[in-house]
C-alpha cells in the first residue's frame, strides 16, 4: 500500500510539475513564410519544440504562410492591428517595416551574432532589427568542359573575370554555335529576382539604385555615366542575342542549363544541389568585375519582433535560441542555403571546407552587398525591375533610366524622404 | 476555289463545325495540358511543353504528383473551405439579391429608382479600392456567437462570406429578368389575396430558373476564385481557401507537376457546378442577352 501511495504521489508531483510548467508558459505567436515547404517547416517546428521544452516561461506557436503572399499578409495584418510577436522578414524589406512602425529593435546579446555574415544582419537606424539563420548567394554557373572547350580562364574570387573577359566568354559561346544562348539570366521571373540578381551588375559598373549616402535621390546614381554604361551593356545582352529576353520560357530557366542550351547561367545557390545532381562538372564562378568591383546581392529571410508584441522578452529569448550553430546547420542541410556563421558552415554537408558549395560561403562573405537599406526600397525595387524589363524589350536605356529616376525621386518626396535627412 | 452556295448545306455545316471545333480546342487544350501534366514528373513535363506530347498521357505517367500535392498542402481542407464559403455565399446571395430585385420591380415605394441606381453604381467600383477600408471595419467588428461576444471578424468563415452576399451585379441580373416577367401574374396573385412573400416564393421564383442559374454560376466563380480578400483577412491555415493554397506550391524551385495536380483537383468542383447548371445558364444568356 505504501508503495502504491508513493507511486501515486510521485505521479501526481510529476503531473503537477509538467502541467504547471505548461500552464505557466506564456504564448508567443510567430509567423513564418515557409508554408508548403515541408523540410523547412519540419526544421522550424523542431527548433520551436526544443525551445518550448528548454524553459518554462514561453511557448512559441507558429503560423506558416506561403512565401509569395507573405508580405501582403503582414502589411494587411499591421493595418488591422493583428501582427504576431515574432515576424519573419525578408532582409531588404525590413527597413520599410521598421520605418512603418511594424517592428521594434532586437534586444539580444550581440556577441551571439558577431560572427554572422553581414547579409544576415538587418540594421536600421543603427539598430539591429532582424537576424537571419542563412543567406543566399548568386554565382555564374558553367561547366568545366565549357571553359576548356571555349579556351577560357577559370576566374577566382581573387581574380574574377573583367567585364571584357566576361563579354569575350559570351561571344565565344555564341560563336561556337553549340548553345541556344550564351547566358541565361532568368528573365521570366520579374519579381525580387531582378533587383537581387541584377543590381550587382549596376554596382559593378559604378552605378546605384539610389544615392547610398543620403538615400534621398536616385539622380546621378541611376542615370549617371556609370548607370548609363550599365544600361547600354544590359541592352546589348539582348540586342546581340547573348541572352533570352523577358518572354523566356520558365521551363528553359529550370532545365536549359542542365540540357546544355545555355553555356552560362546566372543563378542562386538554391538551384546548386539540383544542378550538381544533373551536371557532373558544374562550376560556380564569381561575378565579373566591370570596373567598380564585383558584387552579389546579400540579405535573405530573417527573424524580427513586431512593434505590438506584448512579450518581447519571450520573442528575444526565442531568437537567441534559434541562432545556435546547430540550427543554422540544420537549415543549411535541409534547404541548401548558406549558414550564417563559419562555425555552422563547418557542420554542414555542403559548406564545410572542401564541400561542394563551399565557394558560395566565400562568395557571400567576400562579394555580398546589401540592397539599398531604405524604406523606399519596396518601391525602388519595382521601378528597377520595370526599367530593366523595358530595356531588355528594346526601350532606350537613357530615357528609361531617367524615367526610373523621376519615379523613385517622386516616391521619396511623397514619403518625406522616408526618414532620411 | 469552290464557292459556298446557299444550297451546299453539307459543306457549310462542315465549315461551321470545323470553326467550332477549332474554337473549342482553344478552350479545351489548356485544360487538357493541365490534366496530362499532372501525371508527369517535372523533367518530362517541361520537356514535353514544346511538342504535342504535352497533351497526351505518354511517358512516365503516375499519380505521384497528387500524392506529393497532398503532402505539401492540406488540399482537402482548402477545397472544403472554398466549397463551404462559396456554397453559403451563393445561397444567401441568391436569396437576398432576388428579394431586393423583387422589391425594386414589383413594390411601389418612394426612392426605389434612386436606391437601385446607387446599387448599380457600385458595379464600377473595383474591390481593390475598398479592400483596406473594409479590412479596417471587419477587424474591429463585434460578433455575437455561441462563444459569446468576439471583437473581430478576422480568421473566420463569416468574414469571407458576409461582405460578399449582396452585390450590384446579382441584383441587376434579377431586376432585368423580373422586368420581363408578365406583370399580370403579380396582379392576379394580389387579387387572389396572396401576400408579397407568397408571390415572390410561389409565383416569381419558380419562373426564375435561368436567372438563378446564371447568378449562381457567376457568383460561384467570383467566390471560388477569391484571393485578395482571404489573403488579408485570414491568417490561419484552417480557414484558407484554394486560391491562397495555390501559393504553397510556388517555392524557389517550383514543382510544376504538383501545381498541375493541385489545379486539376481544385478545378473539379467548378466544372461539376457548371455542368449541373449549364442548360439553365445557356437558356438565361439566350433570353436576357447577358454575357457571362
Amino acid at each position: 500500500m505504501k508503495t502504491i501511495n508513493r507511486i501515486t504521489a510521485g505521479a501526481f508531483v510529476a503531473y503537477a510539475a509538467t502541467t504547471g510548467a505548461a500552464m505557466a508558459q506564456t504564448d508567443v505567436s510567430m509567423w513564418y513564410h515557409g508554408a508548403g515547404n515541408e523540410v523547412e517547416s519540419n526544421i522550424l517546428n523542431g527548433i520551436i519544440d526544443d525551445f518550448n521544452a528548454s524553459q518554462g516561461d514561453w511557448s512559441v506557436t507558429v503560423e506558416s504562410f506561403p512565401q509569395q503572399s507573405y508580405n501582403d499578409s503582414v502589411v494587411a495584418a499591421a493595418l488591422a492591428g493583428n501582427l504576431p510577436c515574432i515576424l519573419d522578414v525578408d532582409g531588404p524589406i525590413m527597413p520599410n517595416w521598421a520605418w512603418s512602425g511594424y517592428m521594434q529593435p532586437l534586444d539580444i546579446d550581440e556577441s551571439l551574432v558577431e560572427d554572422f555574415l553581414p547579409g544576415t544582419l538587418g540594421m536600421w537606424d543603427d539598430e539591429l532589427y532582424s537576424v537571419g539563420l542563412w543567406d543566399a548567394a548568386v554565382a555564374l554557373y558553367t561547366r568545366e568542359s565549357t571553359l576548356e572547350d571555349l579556351g577560357l580562364r577559370r576566374p577566382t574570387l581573387e581574380e574574377p573575370w573583367t567585364g571584357e573577359e566576361f563579354m569575350a566568354a559570351l561571344e565565344a559561346a555564341k560563336a561556337s554555335g553549340d548553345y541556344d544562348y550564351a547566358l541565361d539570366l532568368g528573365m521570366n521571373d520579374q519579381g525580387e529576382w531582378y533587383p537581387y540578381a541584377f543590381l550587382p551588375f549596376l554596382w559593378s559598373h559604378g552605378g546605384s539604385l539610389v544615392d547610398r549616402d543620403s538615400y534621398t535621390t536616385a539622380e546621378g546614381a541611376l542615370n549617371g555615366d556609370a548607370a548609363l554604361a550599365f544600361g547600354e551593356w544590359w541592352a546589348s545582352l539582348f540586342e546581340e542575342g547573348y541572352a533570352p529576353g523577358t518572354s523566356e520560357d520558365p521551363a528553359d530557366q529550370q532545365t536549359g542549363f542542365i540540357d546544355g542550351s545555355f553555356a552560362f547561367q546566372w543563378n542562386g545557390n538554391w538551384r546548386a544541389v539540383a544542378t550538381m545532381a544533373e551536371v557532373d562538372d558544374v562550376v560556380f564562378l564569381p561575378a565579373p568585375d566591370f570596373g567598380a568591383g564585383n558584387y552579389i546581392g546579400g540579405g535573405s529571410w530573417q527573424f524580427g519582433i513586431s512593434a505590438s508584441c506584448e512579450h518581447p522578452e519571450g520573442a528575444n529569448a526565442f531568437i537567441e535560441f534559434a541562432i545556435q550553430d546547430e540550427y543554422l546547420a540544420a537549415f543549411s542541410d535541409g534547404i541548401g542555403l548558406i549558414p550564417s556563421t563559419p562555425s555552422a558552415a563547418q557542420m554542414t554537408e555542403n559548406y564545410a571546407e572542401g564541400g561542394p558549395l563551399a565557394s558560395f560561403f566565400d562568395l557571400s562573405a567576400d562579394q555580398a552587398r546589401l540592397r539599398p537599406v531604405t524604406p523606399g526600397y519596396v518601391v525602388q525595387s519595382k521601378v528597377f525591375t520595370s526599367a530593366l524589363a523595358d530595356i531588355a524589350n528594346g526601350a532606350d536605356p537613357a530615357d528609361t533610366l531617367d524615367a526610373a529616376v523621376d519615379e523613385i525621386d517622386s516616391d521619396i518626396e511623397a514619403n518625406q524622404g522616408y526618414g532620411h535627412e | 476555289m469552290a464557292a459556298i452556295s446557299p444550297d451546299n448545306r453539307g459543306l457549310r455545316l462542315a465549315v461551321r463545325y470545323l470553326v467550332l471545333v477549332l474554337v473549342a480546342l482553344i478552350f479545351v487544350l489548356p485544360l487538357l495540358f493541365m490534366v496530362m501534366s499532372s501525371f508527369k514528373p517535372d523533367q518530362q513535363l517541361l520537356a514535353d511543353t514544346s511538342s504535342i506530347r504535352a497533351f497526351l498521357p505518354v511517358g512516365d505517367v503516375s499519380l505521384g504528383n497528387y500524392a506529393e500535392a497532398f503532402q505539401r498542402a492540406p488540399v482537402r481542407l482548402f477545397v472544403f473551405n472554398s466549397v463551404l464559403v462559396t456554397g453559403v455565399t451563393v445561397v444567401l446571395s441568391l436569396a437576398i439579391c432576388s428579394l431586393a430585385a423583387f422589391s425594386f420591380v414589383f413594390l411601389q415605394w418612394r426612392g426605389r429608382g434612386l436606391v437601385l441606381s446607387i446599387i448599380l453604381a457600385t458595379l464600377i467600383v473595383p474591390f481593390e479600392t475598398i479592400a483596406i477600408p473594409l479590412l479596417l471595419i471587419v477587424s474591429k467588428l463585434p460578433w455575437i456567437g455561441l462563444d459569446g461576444v468576439e471583437w473581430t471578424w478576422l480568421n473566420t468563415y463569416r468574414v469571407q462570406i458576409i461582405p460578399w452576399i449582396a452585390d450590384g451585379l446579382t441584383v441587376f441580373l434579377f431586376v432585368q429578368y423580373f422586368k420581363d416577367l408578365p406583370g399580370e401574374l403579380v396582379e392576379a396573385s394580389r387579387v387572389e389575396g396572396a401576400s408579397w412573400f407568397q408571390i415572390y416564393w410561389r409565383v416569381i421564383l419558380p419562373l426564375s430558373g435561368p436567372v438563378v442559374a446564371t447568378a449562381a454560376i457567376l457568383k460561384f466563380l467570383v467566390m471560388y476564385n477569391q484571393y485578395l480578400w482571404p489573403l488579408i483577412v485570414v491568417q490561419q491555415e484552417q480557414y484558407r481557401p484554394v486560391m491562397v493554397g495555390l501559393q504553397y506550391f510556388f517555392q524557389l524551385n517550383v514543382a510544376w507537376g504538383e501545381v498541375m495536380a493541385y489545379l486539376t483537383m481544385i478545378t473539379v468542383p467548378v466544372l461539376a457546378f457548371y455542368l449541373v447548371l449549364q442548360r439553365a445558364f445557356i437558356a438565361s444568356i439566350a433570353s436576357t442577352g447577358v454575357k457571362g
